[in-house]
């Protein structure tokens, strides 16, 4: 079925915490939870100033078709509310709650038994849990489809970024969730495989699934290369499956549905317990880190008292990331929470973060040649100067993926990524330009 | 706190970078050039000497006067200058090795706006104005302890009917250019360059094997003449490290392909058929034209791509 596989790049692995399990960091005084830490619209705060709150208490409602529910990470009282600056660049409600210190569960939550596939799709809802790989797409939008759209159900256990291991963790401790849910997603789907991809650089984590698969009917494990990025939707979808999502389509249009494990996994934590996703196992490493480890931390903890747990920097860190290095963002302030789709929090030393010079772009084709869409970012890059939106057009500029694959291998060190996304807009506005007139 | 650099993704790179590609380029020139020397003798790394100052000289004055960054660190005119030396016979007049890379620096790669905006490989096109500006560099070109009478290159010989060794095309004991003459150390070059990813065999390979495989077709289905011709004159150096040229030559490993048979071509009608003994220069300039036009031929397919009606 599978002919050839697509390019991509050797990143080094840097897989130091590979056998840390998450050790549960003291509880934060305050946690600060934005009502946007998914793609969409943001949260409609429920609660107001001096209101009771639990763990699992709900405290933002969902507002429209693309958007999630939020929910308390701590017992206590919200003690603030305000315009939060995210670093996106957005400006969201936010939910300051002051913990008093126990971790009171909400006494109203219970397993979650559901006996159709639109209590199903309520529940997941209502479990709060959007794409955990770190896209936080909200998860039930992805299953609200008729119960014989999805084939094949993909789940993403590649975790192909440097550093991170979480969701190792994740595949190592919670296969009986991971298991609960795809069982139940079998019972109310016409599904007919379930294929967990991992990266091969993974043995542990693939030897659990593979226990875990043998205990369900027609769920496979398939192992991939360690070539960067695997994770990727399109790129996994098809080294799992071995179909081909057409340019502009979803995974659904062919059939598939892709999850993350840790998504998956949260999602059988709430139907088991009725605890929703009020917590994040993460990955804090990065050479500054004094004690790389996995760590979980509730919701909104502020990332300064997650690295304060991992005994703080042995080095001044240069570059503060949420996510991997090769597509995680940069955050210019240590008091940003950890968010839903937080998979890991890395602070680099000078020497880490060095990038060499940009110089000029001297037609090697590496960009072109490891691109796993085959897109040729250099002349992305010339058409963008141009500000050419027929030719940004022609060469597919919204195919892009933003791996990164192109700029890490750059020679001349051009900013390919970055162009690639101010293409993006400014293709977008060409064309909206367009129809109006 | 000290400050936080905040930029775009990725955050880490690989650590390839220009000058190492040149660097590696430069050490694979390193076998070439020695052999040279050994084989033409002092005057050859005057020449070579002389070629690389002048070429890193005019680069480093031409971004002087210009007020620009100085680009030499990145090595690229050092190539320049190598390769246009030992593309050159060991007794040119030094004046005419400086004029030469007066051309290929400032009007074929400064003028054009530097390096990577450069439509032809400026080694090559320098070689070429100095065959038309200064006529025969070739002819006078002979080996040291060979008689300077009967030393004639081996496609001049050829073309007159003589016989060379397979033992000195091999190993260069022949007439010629500078780095032209010894395929041991050409190849040995090439390897390097593999090992090191910085080029793939695809150029070089189908080059050096369709130029082979025309001569046998075009000149009289001679297989001994016709492996006698690959060997001799400038195809391996300029198989291996002139058309290879990233700016100049095409991306993908089709691209390559369609790139290095053509060059073929040409090399072979004008050995063949033309004035000049020697083709490859002009195969190589012509397909550097036509790159951006194979470029647009051979492009990848892209994922998921649907035909647009
Ligand atoms: S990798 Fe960099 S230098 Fe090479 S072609 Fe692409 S943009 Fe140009
Ligand atoms: S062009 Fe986009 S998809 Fe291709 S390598 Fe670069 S970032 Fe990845």
């Amino acid at each position: 079925m599978m002919k050839f596989s697509l390019p991509g790049v050797h990143v080094p692995h840097r897989k130091h915490t590979a056998s840390s399990v998450g050790e549960r960091i003291p509880t934060p005084q305050t946690v600060t939870i934005p009502t946007a830490m998914h793609i969409g619209k943001p949260a409609r705060l429920l609660v107001k100033v001096g209101d009771t709150v639990f763990v699992g208490t709900k405290i933002a409602e969902a507002d429209g078709a693309v958007s999630s529910v939020i929910h308390a990470s701590v017992s206590g009282t919200v003690t603030k509310i305000y315009d939060m600056l995210q670093s996106n660049g957005r400006t969201v409600p936010a939910a300051v709650i002051t913990s008093d210190g126990n971790m009171t569960p909400d006494p109203s939550l219970a397993p979650r038994t559901v006996s159709s596939r639109e209590e199903l799709i309520a529940a997941i809802r209502e479990s709060g849990v959007v794409g955990l790989g770190g896209a936080g797409f909200p998860t039930h939008v992805k299953f609200s489809v008729p119960e014989d759209a999805i084939e094949e159900l993909v789940i993403n256990g590649a975790e192909c970024e440097p550093y991170i291991t979480s969701d190792t963790v994740t595949m190592l401790t919670r296969a009986d969730e991971m298991a609960y849910a795809i069982s139940q997603l079998r019972t109310y789907y016409q599904i007919k495989r379930v294929v967990i991809g991992i990266e091969k650089n993974k043995p542990e984590a693939i030897a659990s699934m593979q226990k875990m698969a043998a205990s369900l009917e027609g769920v496979e494990v398939k192992v991939l290369p360690s070539l960067y990025p695997q994770g990727g939707e399109k790129v996994l979808v098809y080294h799992t499956v071995g179909k081909v999502i057409p340019m502009g389509k979803l995974p659904l249009d062919v059939g598939c549905v892709v999850v993350n494990v840790t998504t998956l996994a949260a999602i059988g934590r709430y139907l088991m317990t009725g605890m929703p996703l009020v917590e994040k196992c993460l990955t804090v490493d990065g050479g500054a880190v004094k004690k790389p480890q996995n760590v979980i931390a509730p919701i909104g903890t502020p990332l300064s008292e997650v690295f304060a747990f991992c005994e703080g920097f042995s080095s001044e860190p240069a570059k503060l990331l949420y996510g991997g290095p090769m597509m995680g963002v940069a955050l210019s302030d240590m008091s940003a929470p950890v968010l839903k789709n937080t998979n890991a929090i890395l602070a680099l030393t000078a020497k880490e973060a060095k990038l060499p010079k940009t110089t000029a772009c001297i037609r090697c084709g590496a960009c072109t040649n490891h691109c796993p869409f085959g897109l040729n970012p250099a002349a992305l890059e010339r058409a963008y100067e141009r500000r050419d939106a027929e030719a940004l057009d022609s060469l597919c500029v919204t195919l892009c993926m933003e791996c990164g694959c192109c700029s890490f291998n750059c020679p001349a060190n051009r900013p390919l990524v970055q162009t690639h996304k101010l293409a993006k807009v400014f293709l977008r506005d060409a064309k909206s330009k367009e129809a109006k007139s | 706190m000290s400050q936080l650099h905040v930029s775009a993704s990725p955050h880490i790179h690989s650590g390839n970078s220009t000058s190492g590609i040149m660097r590696d380029v430069l050490i694979a020139l390193l076998p070439t050039t020695l052999a040279g020397v050994i084989i033409f003798g002092w005057r050859a790394l005057l020449v070579l000497l002389v070629s690389v100052g002048s070429a890193v000289g005019f680069e480093a004055l031409w971004q002087w006067l210009l007020k620009k960054d100085q680009t030499i660190t990145d090595l690229s005119a050092a190539v320049t200058g190598l390769l246009l030396g030992l593309n050159l016979p060991a007794n040119i007049p030094l004046w005419q090795v400086v004029i030469g890379n007066l051309f290929a620096i400032i009007v074929v790669k400064c003028l054009f706006g530097g390096l990577g905006c450069n439509l032809v490989n400026p080694a090559i096109t320098g070689r070429v104005f100095m065959l038309v500006s200064f006529g025969s560099l070739v002819k006078n070109a002979f080996p040291v302890g060979v008689d300077a009478t009967t030393s004639a290159t081996p496609l001049g010989t050829l073309a007159a009917g003589g016989t060379v060794s397979y033992a000195d095309l091999f190993l260069g004991n022949v007439g010629g250019a500078i780095g032209e003459t010894c395929k041991l150390a050409l190849l040995i070059g090439f390897v390097y360059l593999l090992v090191r990813r910085v080029i793939t065999w695809h150029l070089p390979v189908v080059f050096i094997a369709s130029s082979f495989v025309l001569t046998f077709l075009f000149n009289g289905f001679d297989l001994n003449a016709a492996a006698l011709m690959t060997l001799s004159g400038g195809l391996f150096i300029g198989a291996i490290f002139m058309a290879t040229d990233y700016v100049t030559s095409p991306a993908t490993a089709w691209g390559k392909v369609v790139f290095a048979v053509g060059a073929a071509l040409i090399t072979v009608m004008v050995r063949l058929w033309g004035n000049y003994p020697e083709g490859v220069s002009y195969g190589i300039l012509l397909m550097n034209i036509l790159t951006p036009y194979i470029e647009t031929w051979t492009r990848h397919k892209r994922f998921g791509e649907v035909k647009k009606a």
